[in-house]
């Protein structure tokens, strides 16, 4: 056996020969003898009362085994991942295009779609409710009302510094459209009946044991006789964390009784998952004329679609995160997630931060611009360090190097300016820019997020480790329910166990919930939560061994390590074999890890809760042809905190794929709606960007160990794609000169001037805002946030007018 | 039904097929070649890309039929024949993506593979504009592209090494 990678190696994926062969098992690839196939019947509007439902023409057809609804849902009607508020299918109406209303199984995939289109449902069409600003006041669309949640943080007395004439101050208004997760690997499952009553589920997802805890309850079955595998994922980003046709698979399976499978179209995944929220921001920042913050108010609207998903802990993101990684003394900030009839948004890569993060950096520009000061120096000279504390009070007792993030990346030589090359030019191949069109523009943005789960939220991973031998050779096997979504998890178990045990054939079991859970591999937490529980069942491994080998000889195990496959002595004077010190009797330990505990928020927003923060900064730089408004990436160079590279080609993909994900929601990706009806649904129109549109990534990797991480290590999985959204946009303002209030920046926003945003329109508040004023580029609401009333007594909220 | 008589990774088959199926169902649902993904339904994505008779193509953009008498490569053929061989015995763009840690969640890496083939028949030498171009039409959503970029980079260097000019068909490589 040579010696695998250990923890800070470059270590390859322990999936990739399977994946670069094709014979890896996605969910989409899992079949089974007599399998039947599922499709859903879909609501082509975005309200609509559901008259009547005829399966009978499905049921017609020959080889369709089966039509179900929601009277065919035994146990809980709704399922959700904070609130069970989602219908497994729609019953008397549906609240958003694209809601499930039937479920069909037929013989082949092809008959099971058209079967599904043959279910004859009866809709009236309501008027859909598609604006945010208006959900708060509208008449419920559920019953449990339209406010998902309605949350402040105030911090220090920003009247105050209202009063003071001496600050300066710029205000605006900001809007972030509808990021689709787009993972290219579609959801798919299999479900398969079993003997005991209950189901075997394989399925693409990111968190098992929620999942299997809503199935359950819907299934009416205990969570034990629903059995989850997880089948081959390809990506997820935040969008797997939602049921979606999980329930379904498993009710068609306990009703026919025979193994049914899944599979979404593109069209269907772009109805069937959650997005990212869509943000209407109002925000305003005063500083001193030396350019120190003073004050930051802010309003965060944020759409969270027709059922909760995970909308309140977003809206928490968004609100404690508002104001970016600086120092404010006095702030302000009034968050809504509202309930419309738009497809449920939910977990996205960066979880309501990339919106504010939008809005902050684009305020921290046009700060600087009023004082006249170079941006990089103003983010320098307010950046957060250690000890300070953040908009909910907390203070950072971990690492924070914001300025290393910004220096890092600012100090990347600049890429060479455009050249005679015409299909490098921002018109791309249709050759439509040409040679002195090309204005280039620089921008420079940063950004943190917290890590792992917030608010006092349950959070923890299970791991067991076991190590054995086999033919004579010591095998560790690590079971953990942490989900792998090409994050690369896998590949760092196996270091972990091979720097804490020493020994190199490390085989991963398949992630299942036949062990306790590990959490969802998502808030950039599975490096730190299952790694840290990886590490934890590791050391249990090793002081069993430690402990026979004191045994034998007389209690003295405290002198003993494990390396390279022997015990030894601290002094290196005695090795044993491990191989020998296992011998037929495995050891096995099984660990569960958590974190330091988290508060709520309190009804200021102030309060210890979260647990650390990761930094990051981002410099674009684009080549831009101003007449026809197209932009083309030339280079993103960052400055990532990672506190410790576990391993560097992992982190290098995440921060190149999260990357592609920011400048894709600057320049490219959005999901457009009609009336609350989707109308992209397909690649051809939700612009994923591709190889050309990425330019070069160049990064420095911030390497201050943070206490009480596992090897000192941050997740990386969410912040790259921070600010690179405002590094783009503000590169392209450079090059243009501009306003770009909103993401992502169209064409016609560069070209005509016309970014389209309208006025922040309180929610809950009277129709115009009072004190509308006219500011240099047209009227701007300015909400009453410093004037009285204050804004506790301001309408909306939970109990809101 | 019309009868189509196809070498798939240098294995005959003749076959009846619907006329409407498209071939990339008939590689994944027929004859069980799974390995070739889809990631789109309107030819975007290119994680269903092929070699038919050497050259890439979408699978999802082919019907069944329009396969007869030719000769097709997936990711399952590459490394010659069925089944995926041993690591020594694979193409210099499967040895590549591996190592250059050129896949993440891997749902793009058939095809993406399957486009370098075909880029680096054409264009043994590229320069990175030239595979980034050449791999237009292939979406990764994980990577970033920039380690694919160089996976590319890597295999065509080897492959011009070794004085193979990379060519493909029917699954000899
Ligand atoms: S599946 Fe063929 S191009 Fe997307
Ligand atoms: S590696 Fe996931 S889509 Fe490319």
């Amino acid at each position: 056996m040579t010696r695998g990678p250990r923890i800070g190696d470059p270590a390859p994926r322990p999936d990739g020969p399977d994946k670069v062969t094709g014979r890896f098992p996605y969910s989409s690839d899992l079949r089974a003898p007599g399998m039947l196939w599922g499709a859903a019947v879909r609501s082509p509007h975005a309200s609509a009362r559901i008259v009547g439902i005829d399966p009978a023409p499905a049921l017609a057809l020959e080889g369709v085994a089966a039509v179900l609804t929601a009277d065919d849902v035994p146990g809980r009607p709704t399922y959700g991942l904070a609130v069970a508020d989602q219908p497994a299918f729609a019953r008397d109406l549906v609240r958003h295009h694209g809601e499930a209303v039937a479920v069909v199984a037929a013989a082949t995939p092809d008959l099971a779609r058209r079967a599904a289109r043959a279910v004859a449902v009866d809709y009236a069409p309501l008027d859909p409710l598609t604006d945010p600003a208006a959900a708060v006041t509208a008449a419920p669309l559920h019953p449990n009302g339209n406010v998902f949640r309605h949350l402040i943080v105030r911090r220090g007395d920003v009247a105050a510094a209202a009063a003071d004439p001496d600050l300066v101050t710029v205000e605006d208004t900001y809007e972030v459209g509808r990021q689709d997760p787009a993972f290219l690997g579609l959801e798919s499952g299999l479900a398969v009946p079993a003997a005991d009553g209950g189901v075997d589920l394989a399925v693409s997802t990111q968190f098992l044991h929620a999942d299997r805890d809503q199935v359950a309850a819907s299934l009416g079955l205990a969570p034990e006789r629903v059995r989850l595998t997880l089948a081959g994922v390809g990506g997820a980003f935040g969008g797997r964390e939602d049921l979606t046709l999980h329930l379904h698979l498993c009710l068609l399976a306990l009703r026919t009784g025979r193994p049914v499978g899944m599979a979404y179209d593109r069209s269907e995944s772009f109805v069937g998952h959650v997005t990212r929220h869509p943000a209407r921001m109002w925000y305003r920042h005063r500083a001193t004329r030396d350019g120190t913050l003073v004050s930051v108010e802010a309003r965060v609207l944020l759409d969270g679609g027709a059922y909760q998903s995970t909308s309140a802990a977003v809206l928490a993101n968004a609100c404690c995160f508002a104001a970016g990684p600086y120092r404010v003394p006095h702030a302000l900030v009034e968050g809504w997630a509202v309930r419309t009839n738009h497809p449920p948004a939910g977990a996205l890569r960066g979880f309501g931060i990339p919106q504010v993060c939008f809005a902050h950096e684009s305020q921290m520009d046009a700060l600087a611009a009023a004082l006249g000061v170079d941006p990089v120096d103003l983010r320098r000279r307010n950046a957060l360090a250690p000890g300070d504390a953040l908009l909910t009070g907390q203070r950072i007792t971990g690492t924070a190097p914001a300025v290393a993030c910004l220096d890092a990346a600012v100090a990347h030589p600049l890429p060479a300016p455009p050249d005679d090359d015409p299909l490098r030019r921002p018109g791309g191949t249709g050759l439509a820019t040409g040679p002195g069109d090309v204005r280039r523009g620089v921008g420079v943005a940063m950004a943190f997020k917290n890590l792992m789960y917030s608010e006092g939220l349950q959070d923890l991973s299970t791991a067991s480790v076991r190590l054995a031998v086999d033919g004579g050779e010591l095998v560790a096997t690590v079971h953990c329910a942490a989900a792998e979504v090409g994050q690369g998890f896998v590949t760092l178990a196996q270091q972990i166990v091979r720097t804490e045990l020493g020994v190199d054939r490390v085989v991963l079991r398949a992630a299942d919930t036949s062990i306790g859970e590990a959490g969802s591999s998502s808030a950039s937490r599975q490096s730190w939560m299952s790694g840290g529980a990886v590490a934890a069942a590791c050391a249990g491994v090793r002081d069993e061994v430690l402990a026979r080998v004191a045994a034998g000889r007389g209690g003295r195990g405290e002198a003993f390590a494990l390396r390279d496959g022997e015990v030894v002595s601290r002094d290196g004077g005695l090795r044993l074999p491990l191989a020998e010190v296992v011998g037929a009797d495995p050891v096995e330990a099984v660990r569960v890890f958590t974190h330091a505990d988290t508060a709520p928020l309190d009804a200021d927003g102030q309060g210890d809760a979260h647990v650390a923060f990761v930094f990051t900064a981002h410099r674009a730089v684009v080549d831009v042809d101003p007449a026809l408004g197209s932009v083309q990436v030339v280079q993103i160079a960052t400055g990532q905190d990672i506190g410790r590279a576990l391993n560097p080609l992992a982190v290098t993909g995440q921060l190149e794929g999260g990357i592609a994900q920011g400048l894709g929601l600057a320049l490219l990706e959005d999901v457009v709606t009609r009336e609350g009806r989707v109308a992209t649904r397909t690649f051809q129109d939700y612009l994923v960007p591709t190889a050309l549109d990425v330019g070069d990534v160049v990064a420095t990797l911030i390497e201050e160990p943070e206490p009480g991480a596992p090897y000192g290590a941050k997740g990386v999985g969410e912040a790259p794609t921070l600010s690179s959204i405002p590094a783009v946009v503000a590169a392209v303002r450079a090059a243009t000169g501009r306003r770009l209030r909103r993401v992502p920046v169209r064409p016609a926003h560069v070209a005509l001037g016309e970014d389209g945003v309208a006025p922040f329109v309180v929610p809950g508040g009277p129709a115009a805002p009072p004190g509308v004023v006219t500011g240099p580029e047209g009227p701007l609401a300015k909400p009453a946030l410093t004037d009285p009333p204050g804004v506790a007594e301001l309408p909306g909220g939970e109990g809101g007018a | 039904m019309p009868d189509i008589d196809v070498r798939i990774n240098g294995i005959r088959y003749q076959d009846h097929v619907e006329p409407r199926l498209l071939l990339v169902h008939y590689l994944r649902d027929r004859l069980g070649l799974t390995g070739t993904n889809v990631g789109c339904d309107t030819s975007n994505c290119g994680a269903c890309t092929v070699l038919v008779d050497g050259t890439g193509a979408k699978s999802c953009t082919m019907l069944a039929v329009q396969a007869d008498g030719t000769e097709i490569t997936t990711i399952q053929g590459l490394a010659g024949g069925e089944g995926a061989g041993a690591p020594e015995d694979w193409h210099p763009l499967q040895k590549a993506f591996n190592a250059e840690h050129g896949l993440q969640c891997g749902y793009c890496t058939p095809g993406m593979i399957m486009s370098s083939v075909d880029l680096l028949q054409r264009n043994p030498d590229p320069t990175e504009d030239e595979i980034r171009h050449g791999l237009e039409g292939n979406l990764c959503r994980c990577t970033g592209y920039q380690n694919i970029v160089k996976a590319v980079q890597a295999a065509a260097g080897e492959l011009r090494a070794a004085g193979a000019p990379g060519a493909v068909v029917g699954g000899q490589s």
